[in-house]
């Protein structure tokens, strides 16, 4: 039946640019009963991916399983000889990675990948298909039934990670190695896909070893904690006892670091009165041309210099899609975008030189935004030829300053992007994005693929870049908290609309739109059992499964709370203007929904004082 | 991208030797065609007193043709005919197909319908019959010929480099060049070559492969290298009366024929591991 891990002295050693082993991972030993979930917890470079690796007999290229026994379900997986590894992963352990977009073949439909495998291993067409369409279900994936159609462009990066661990479920696998699944979901979701990973890990009587740096996810899904640092291990408990009573400093540490929403927002100086570097107006885009699925509605924003907008949404809301039209890589079919305020032609190909320099855009997977086949240097000298028409020495020694910029050392530039960690590569990211001298930066997502240690160091970066520079920067993320910390405005999306904009203070003060009154809430709290004490999600309802509307009604009324049948559902939603300055779309009226709102917020408020 | 190495392993390990052993004939049959002056013993023309069709001698280590010539010589200067001219027309064939591939790739729309469209109808000629048509119109010409041949392979390398080209084009690096403004050149050239290369330069090893074939065949009917010049096809259709005395006139250069091809084969296979192809 289940595996039974064993983990017992295990030391990875990696081959350094010198030509030398050194050990990253350092005499790791830990165990796992069938059934169990064992989470690998540590910041960037710890050596959780490489220690998990491991279980399935895989080291990264450079890398070597030095010593140790690693045996699951009674398998020595380091005497398994090469041909029984495709066997052994497939069927007996899978793998979930962190960023689902390398894993997928562009070119064929996700159906086709899904299945693929139980294919080979003898399942029938007809039978792999309705067990992927279950699994899609389960893991609460919109459109279940046609989803699997579509290629892995037309989807969100958080849809695609569920894809992805569809795709490792498929075999019924005795161990799931899950890395950093829920990372780059928004709250909501993930809540939603922390469920689901945890029904399906309990059903099947599957173990799990489950990696992450975010404690609160951890203490939700695990059994048993190991914490890692620099390869080695720093402690080993059940969840309860690490969480209420470390006996290491470092975990210490790290229960202090983990993010919480009521950490007081850094101080920014408002920004001074000037015309504004970005407006858009009643922006309106679709994939598929005027007549596709309409992806954007009615989207307005405006930016001043210097001024951080955050936009927040679960995933599949239009966050990126947004980007996409600011920037020209999907032109929009309706409204206008306004940079310094001269109006700029929708698509990219149309804007001059100028006006590309000075919006930047930093993608959420640093992983595929960084070209493999060019070193640093070059990704990085690259901006500086196109649009400064520098050269030679000067452009080497701006080279050498971006790379001072974005906290990394000069001697990095040599490297290729697959020998850089990802916080690195996020660095780098963002340093060609400076190396065209901007004035604003459309960040989608940067942080949401990093550790909190390591976002941590990326946000400050921002902040002190925004104010050494001068830059704007419209910043996308789910992560409610992060937009918090570093935007002076804030967008909520739902459903491809803003259903609320307005100042920090003004969604600090309330009233808030129920949708962000529900994401307030969907924020993991660092105590075992937060998820089991939410109430269960609305019947027949899933996060991304917003309301198809015909009229222009609420696309949130399914899910919503505080809705009004028969008014929400059926008439056209208005805009109103708060008194905080916020535009929120809804129907209930300010005072309702400053009742209502600060009723769920305060009861949050109480439960979420971290349990020590 | 560590994530995709863990999917079953594509890359096979043991097939390095015969690879190495490939490539060594490969190197051998390069170093025949372009030394062909200087390490044959006699003049490609030249006629030896031993008769013809005769068999293997201290003379004459290959035998002579049906006119009395030195095997030996003729199938030096052969191979640089078939080498020279099948190289010329394999680089041709994928330089143009995995240009036009990656621009269909990247540009998308119209452009790639047009070029698609063109290389699903020409991809469906057979190419013998296509090479007959064209040489009995334009007369047989090595420039005609090696025309004829990289024609015959722009779509097959076409459609290789636009599928490749297609995967790295969902790539964000791309739209990062894009939101910066570059033009198709530098995104073609400088973006997406550089990540497809290795399997373009497999497929290419592919198209000499076929591109060798098809000069012999279409020598061996008598439509391609005219004599007195003979490539490799040539020499087993002038000396196929020898075939009834199994003389070494007809045998060598099918031999040489065989090697060559199978040794580019057996070198792609073992070491730029034909299999990322089929992904
Ligand atoms: N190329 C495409 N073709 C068709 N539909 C698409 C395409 N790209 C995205 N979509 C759909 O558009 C909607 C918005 O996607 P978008 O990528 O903007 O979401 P997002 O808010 O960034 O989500 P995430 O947080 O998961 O990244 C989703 O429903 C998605 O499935
Ligand atoms: S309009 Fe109605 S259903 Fe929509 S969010 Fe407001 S109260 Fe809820
Ligand atoms: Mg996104």
């Amino acid at each position: 039946m289940g595996a039974q891990v064993e983990v017992a002295g295990l030391c990875i050693a990696a081959r350094r640019a010198s030509g030398a082993e050194a050990d990253i991972v350092h005499d790791v030993s830990f165990s796992a009963a069938a059934g169990e979930v064992v989470a690998l917890i540590g910041e960037s470079g710890s050596g959780k991916t490489t220690t998990a690796l491991a279980l399935l007999g895989y080291a990264r290229p450079g890398c070597r399983i030095r010593a140790g026994r690693i045996h699951v379900g009674g398998t020595d997986v380091r005497a398994l000889r090469p041909a029984d590894m495709p066997g052994f992963r497939g069927r007996r352990v899978s793998y979930i990675a962190q960023s689902a977009a390398a894993a997928f073949n562009p070119a064929h439909t996700l159906m086709q990948q899904v299945t693929e495998g139980a294919i080979i291993r003898g399942l029938s067409p007809r039978a792999a298909h309705i067990k992927a369409v279950g699994l899609f279900h389960s893991l609460a994936l919109p459109d279940p039934d046609r989803i699997g159609r579509r290629y892995p462009h037309q989807v969100s990066g958080g849809q695609l990670q569920r894809v992805m661990a569809a795709m490792a479920l498929m075999t019924d696998p005795e161990l799931v190695v899950l890395d950093e699944p829920t990372t780059a979901l928004d709250v909501t979701t993930q809540v939603e896909v922390l469920r689901a990973f945890r029904a399906a890990v309990r059903e099947r009587g599957a173990t799990a070893v489950y990696v992450s740096h975010d404690l609160a996810v951890v203490a939700q899904m695990a059994d048993q904690i190991v914490v890692l640092r620099g390869g080695r291990v720093q402690e080993i408990g059940a969840t309860a006892r690490i969480l209420s009573a470390p006996e290491n400093p470092y975990t210490q540490s790290l229960l202090d670091a983990a993010p919480s929403i009521h950490t007081p927002p850094t101080a920014a100086k408002p920004p001074k009165p000037a015309p504004p570097v970005l407006e858009a107006d009643a922006l309106a885009a679709s994939y598929g041309g005027p007549v596709g699925v309409p992806v954007l509605r009615e989207i307005g924003l405006r930016l001043l210099p210097g001024a951080v907008l955050g936009v927040i949404g679960e995933s599949g809301s239009g966050k990126s899609t947004l980007a996409r039209v600011l920037t020209g890589l999907l032109p929009a079919h309706g409204g206008t975008v306004r940079l310094s305020g001269t109006v700029l032609p929708p698509a990219a190909a149309d804007r001059t030189a100028d006006q590309l320099r000075q919006m930047q855009i930093v993608f959420q997977m640093a992983d595929t935004a960084l070209n493999p086949a060019h070193s640093v240097g070059r990704l990085l000298a690259r901006p500086l030829t196109f649009y400064h028409r520098m050269g030679g020495a000067a452009r080497e020694r701006r080279v050498a300053e971006l790379l001072d910029m974005v906290r990394l050392p000069a001697n990095l530039a040599t490297r290729r992007p697959a020998e850089l960690s990802g916080g690195q590569k996020q660095r780098v990211n963002l340093a060609r994005a400076l190396a065209a001298d901007p004035a604003l930066l459309i960040c989608d997502e940067v942080t949401s693929a990093l550790d909190t240690v390591v976002a941590a160091a990326v946000l400050d970066l921002l902040a002190e870049l925004r104010r050494e520079l001068g830059l704007a920067m419209v910043f996308i993320s789910h992560d409610l908290a992060t937009v918090r910390s570093i935007a002076d405005d804030v967008m909520i999306m739902y459903a491809g609309r803003a259903v609320q904009y307005g100042s920090r203070a003004a969604l600090a003060r309330g009233p808030i739109h129920p949708y962000a009154d529900l994401l307030a809430a969907s924020v993991p709290e660092l105590r075992t059992g937060w998820l089991d004490g939410l109430p269960p999600a609305t019947e027949g309802t899933s996060p991304g499964a917003a309301r198809v509307v015909a009229n222009e009604s609420c696309a949130f009324f399914d899910r919503c709370p505080v809705r009004l049948p028969g008014l929400c559902d059926t008439t056209p939603t208005p805009t109103q203007t708060l008194s905080t300055g916020a535009t929120i779309r809804c129907t209930q009226p300010e005072a309702e929904l400053l009742r209502l709102g600060s009723a769920i917020t305060s009861a949050k408020a109480t439960s979420a004082q971290p349990v020590t | 991208m560590s994530d995709t190495a863990l999917r079953p392993a594509r890359f096979r390990y043991g097939a390095v030797l015969p690879g190495w052993i490939g490539l060594a004939v490969v190197v051998f049959w390069l170093a025949v065609a372009l030394l062909a002056p200087i390490i044959a013993p006699h003049p490609a023309g030249a006629i030896l007193r031993v008769g013809t069709l005769a068999p293997a001698s201290a003379a004459a280590p290959f035998g002579t043709d049906f006119l009395g010539r030195d095997m030996l010589s003729r199938v030096i200067y052969g191979a640089r005919y078939t080498v020279g001219l099948s190289l010329l027309a394999a680089i041709c064939a994928s330089a143009i197909g995995s240009v036009l591939g990656i621009l269909a790739a990247v540009r998308g729309g119209w452009t790639d319908g047009v070029l698609s469209r063109t290389s699903d109808a020409l991809i469906s000629l057979p190419h013998l019959m296509f090479a007959l048509v064209i040489v009995a119109a334009l007369g047989s010409s090595l420039p005609v010929l090696v025309g004829l041949v990289a024609f015959s392979y722009i779509p097959g390398a076409f459609r290789i480099a636009r599928s490749l080209a297609a995967n790295v084009n969902a790539m964000d690096f791309i739209q990062v060049a894009r939101a910066r403004g570059e033009g198709t050149p530098y995104i073609v050239l400088h973006e997406i070559l550089p990540n497809i290369l290795l399997p373009v330069l497999t497929d290419f090893g592919l198209r000499f492969v076929f591109s060798v074939l098809l000069l012999s065949g279409l020598s061996f009917l008598g439509l391609g290298v005219q004599p007195p010049n003979a490539d490799l096809g040539a020499l087993v259709r002038e000396n196929i009366e020898g075939i009834y005395d199994a003389a070494p006139a007809v045998i060598v250069p099918a031999i040489a024929i065989a090697t060559l091809t199978i040794a580019v084969n057996l070198a792609i296979d073992g070491l730029l591991g034909r299999s990322r192809l089929t992904d």
